[in-house]
This record gives structure tokens, sequence and C-alpha cells, in this order.
């Protein structure tokens, strides 16, 4: 084994997913907390770190009862928590702490303790962006994709294929907000949000969180769970204006965050070398520009490769096998629940199980195109 | 009592000389004096070199549509559904903001369709760049 190699030993997301009107947001976190220690046997005075976005470190230190060694409060919208695990691992590597709790909670539909957040009129997306009608990600995050499709060729069918191919995996899972099956026009004539994008494109929104507890490869053989070992991290950010992207079909952070993971994991973006993925699905493209910037095709190919069911139940791609951001559940900051998808393929507890997998990549975006976070996952020691 | 009308910019010490070009008619972009870059939103600092030798310059207010979603749902000082609009300026910069005099549809919003800056003022003090099609 590597030495000075890190693995999860506890997971677990919340005790319900989707419509939860009796916890507010840090309540959430704490649930899913609290479900992760007993998970692995672990009670909060055993946590000498903790790493947390939405709330601060220090509300959910205190709140937990936890007297932490370390804290990261990286808040970079969804892939904070792929990038609280790239620190958590380099830190336990350091020695700044022994076992770190990552926590997300978010009342993204019920709202409560979850107040909403206005653009400030003197910020730059404030001053360049609002004023011309924007509202909130359906309105922002789909402003590159026209370009993406009159480069490549690419239709609107295909995007909503990733829509009903996703809905397929979230079939499979027990606890997936939306499991009936769709059809490509079903997609398409679902309501209209921001042309090209319509409803079954977009994210669902709903109340949630999710916990992780990492500690050191060498003390993870102690705990009843299987350790899902962590080979490989990478982070990155380009900008908070989704105007202001280098390019518009391809993401800069991506391309840094995912080939740094991979770097250091030693293996490839391909069919050969990973099992399982997760690519962050707020919308319909990102699976596409995911697949494309983190090296596995090339430019221009991920529309008709996604279409071709090559990432659907049966291909040889599984991709968002909990049925995504689209299907499975979205609180806001969804990064946590990929997390969670992957080390359940690790464990070989999915709902929908790929066989014998081996080694899992979640990819993570933050804001629009904003940030991104890599953690590349096995369960065969390093 | 008026509509609640759409957000509007509040601008700083980095982006006065931006809302005053555009009260004045003027869109007003920087330029590094150090590397040439041609650079915006506004900041007094060139990001691809690091000089703070940058000058600000008038625009000629044409570009490009680079992309854009038509926005169906109800927000503040809209009608949708409307175009939120990314145009390519001649000078090399990109914005976001709407395409007027055109309707708002896919068949009439042609990627690479050529622009042209028009003001449309807001109060006294704000002026919004906005862009229709070239007039040739
Ligand atoms: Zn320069």
């Amino acid at each position: 084994m590597r030495r000075n190699a890190v693995a999860v030993v506890g997971a677990a997301e919340t005790t319900d997913l989707g419509v939860i009107p009796n916890l507010s947001q840090i309540g959430l976190h704490a649930d899913a907390a609290l479900n992760a220690m007993a998970d692995c046997g672990l009670r909060p005075k055993d946590i000498d770190g903790i790493a947390t976005a939405g709330q601060t470190p220090v509300e959910l230190a205190q709140y937990l009862g936890i007297t932490p060694t370390w804290i990261d409060g990286t808040a970079v919208g969804g892939c904070s928590f792929m990038i609280h695990v790239r620190h958590a691992a380099a830190a336990i590597e350091a020695g700044l702490a022994k076992t770190i709790l990552i926590t997300h909670g978010e009342s993204g539909k019920s709202r409560i303790g979850n107040p909403m957040r206005r653009v400030d009129p003197q910020s730059l997306n404030g001053q360049f962006e609002q004023p011309f009608g924007p509202m909130g990600p359906p309105s922002m995050f789909t402003i590159p994709v026209m370009r993406y499709m009159k480069t490549y060729g690419v239709t609107e069918e295909q995007i909503a294929q990733v829509s009903v191919i996703q809905r397929e995996w979230a079939a499979k899972n027990p606890r997936a907000t939306f499991k009936t099956p769709i059809t490509t026009d079903d997609v398409l004539n679902s309501r209209m949000i921001a042309w090209p994008f319509r409803l079954l494109m977009c994210c669902l929104v709903t109340d949630g969180g999710g916990a992780l507890i990492l500690t050191s490869a060498e003390r993870a053989k102690d705990f009843k769970t299987r350790p899902v070992y962590i080979l490989g991290t990478g982070e990155s950010a380009e900008t908070p204006m989704v105007s202001q992207m280098e390019d518009f079909t391809s993401s800069r952070a991506f391309r840094v965050a995912g080939p740094t993971a991979f770097q250091q994991a030693g293996i490839s973006p391909t069919v050969k070398d990973v099992d399982h993925l997760m690519i962050y699905d707020a919308f319909a493209h990102l699976p596409i520009y995911g697949l494309e910037d983190l090296g596995f095709l090339p430019r221009g190919e991920a529309a008709a490769f996604i279409a071709g069911r090559n990432t659907a139940p049966g291909g040889i791609l599984p991709l968002n096998t909990n049925g995504g951001g689209l299907s499975y559940m979205h609180s806001g900051m969804y990064g946590m629940y990929a997390l969670q998808e992957s080390v359940r393929q690790m464990r070989g507890t999915a709902a929908a199980q790929v066989p014998n997998a081996k080694i899992s990549v979640c990819h993570g975006v933050g804001g629009m195109f904003a940030a991104s976070g890599t953690i590349i996952f096995s369960n065969e020691a390093p | 009592m008026a509509e609640p009308g759409r957000a509007l910019p509040v601008p700083t010490p980095e982006t006065k000389h931006f809302w005053e070009g555009t009260a004045a008619g003027e869109l007003r972009l920087q330029r590094c004096d150090s590397c040439g870059k041609n650079y915006f939103p506004p900041k007094p600092f060139c990001a691809t070199c690091g000089s703070r030798k940058v000058s600000v310059f008038k625009a000629s207010g044409k570009a490009v549509l680079w992309s854009y979603v038509i926005h169906h749902r109800p927000v503040p000082g809209f009608k949708p559904p409307y175009a939120i609009a990314v145009v390519q300026l001649a000078e090399g910069p990109r914005m976001m903001s709407n395409i007027v005099e055109c309707e708002q549809t896919p068949e009439a919003l042609q990627l690479d369709m050529d622009l042209e800056v028009v003001f449309e003022k807001q109060n006294d003090t704000i002026t919004l760049p906005v862009f229709r099609p070239a007039k040739g």
C-alpha cells in the first residue's frame, strides 16, 4: 500500500431525500453526519477535522460537538465537497488531522434556514450580467450551449437523450425522486424554461444532505466498512461570470481538475481504466462537456456517445448511475450525492451496482462552469 | 405603483468609466499599454500580464451574436420570452446583453449574425448597452 494513502471509511446521505419539512438546513447536515458516523462506528469526539460548504465549518463543529485541529470552509458551489475530499486527503497525509468529516445539507426545496441569496449589484455579476435578465442557473448555465451545438452540429434530440438515459438509471434506484421512464418526446415537449432547455433537461430542486468520513488507509483497516481509497484528486476555477468563459464549448476548470486527478491516479480517461463515472449534471449538457473535458472523448463526440447508449445501463461506461441531478436528487450543491454514489459503487452496495467495478471517477462543477473538482476512487489499496 | 424594473448595476470606482461611457453613448473597453490586450469587464490592471498601465478606449460597437437562451420565465422588467445573449465584440472581449429590434425566436436569432450596440437609458445614472441587428 502507498505510504500515506487515504480512504473513505464512513459515508451516508440524510435519512430522507426529497421534501424534508421537519429539518432546517443545519439539521440536514447533522442528520447526514450522524448517519455517516453510525456507518463507521464513530462519535463526534473521534472527529478532529471538519469541512463543509453552505454552513460554516465553525457552525458545524459547534453544532456536532467537534473540537477540530483542521477546518476547511471552501465554498465554491456544488463541487465544494470534491475539493473538501482533496484537501482532507492532503491534510491527513500531512498529519494535520486523523479523522475528517465532510458534511453537506441543503434545504433547497423547503428553504428552512437557507435564505434566498441575491446578487450584489456592485459585484461584476451584478453589474454586467444581472441587468440583462437572467434568473439563476436555468437561464445562465445554459447560455454557452447554443455555441456548442453550432460548433459540433449537436441536436436538441441528442441533448434530450441525456435526460432519457439518466432516467433509466434512476428507475433502478428506490431513493430516486423520479423513476418513471421518459422518452425523447417527453423531454422535448416538457415546459420550455430557457430555449433550447426544457424542464426535463434541468435538475430537480429537493432537500437532503450527505456526509463522508476520511482517515488514513492504514487506520481504515480497523473499521467495519469496506475502505474506499482515494487514488487521485484535482481542482480548479475559471470565472464567476458564465459570459466570461474562455471557450463556450469547453470548461477550462474541467480541463485542469480532471487531468490533475488522472495523472495522480496513474490511470487514463478510458473505458479500459475506468469502471464507473459520475459527472455532475445540473443540466443535460454537463455530462457532454464533462466526457470531453475529462478526456474520455474527442471534442464534439460526447452527445453521440451518450445517444448511442454507451453510458446507459449495459453500456461500456456506466455514467450517473444514481440517476443524477436530473432524476435522483439535486439540493442545489449536488456534488455530495455524486460522491456518495461513487462510494456505494466501490463498496458494492449501489442500487444499480456496476458488476466488479474497481475504479470510479467522480467529477463536479461549482457555480456555472465557475469551479471544478475531480476525485478518483478505488476499492483496491493503492 | 410602477411595476418593479430590471436589476440595475451600481458602479464601483473600478467600473465608473464604463457606466459614464454608456450614459454618453459610448461603449468603453480597456486596453493594456504593456501587452496590448483588449479586455472587459472593467478593472484597473491587465489580468493577462499583471500590468497596471492600462487605458480606456471607445469600442466600435460592432459585435456578433455568440450564444444565447430564450428565457420563458417571468423576471422583473422583462416580458418573456426574451433572449439573454452573449455577444462577441469586434475588439475581442465578450459581454452579456440583450438583443433588441429583433424577434426573440430561434429563427430570427442566428449565431454569428452581425450586431451593433444601442444604448437604453434606465435612469439618470444608468444606461445599458444592448445590441440590435447591424444595419450595414
Ligand atoms: Zn497586459
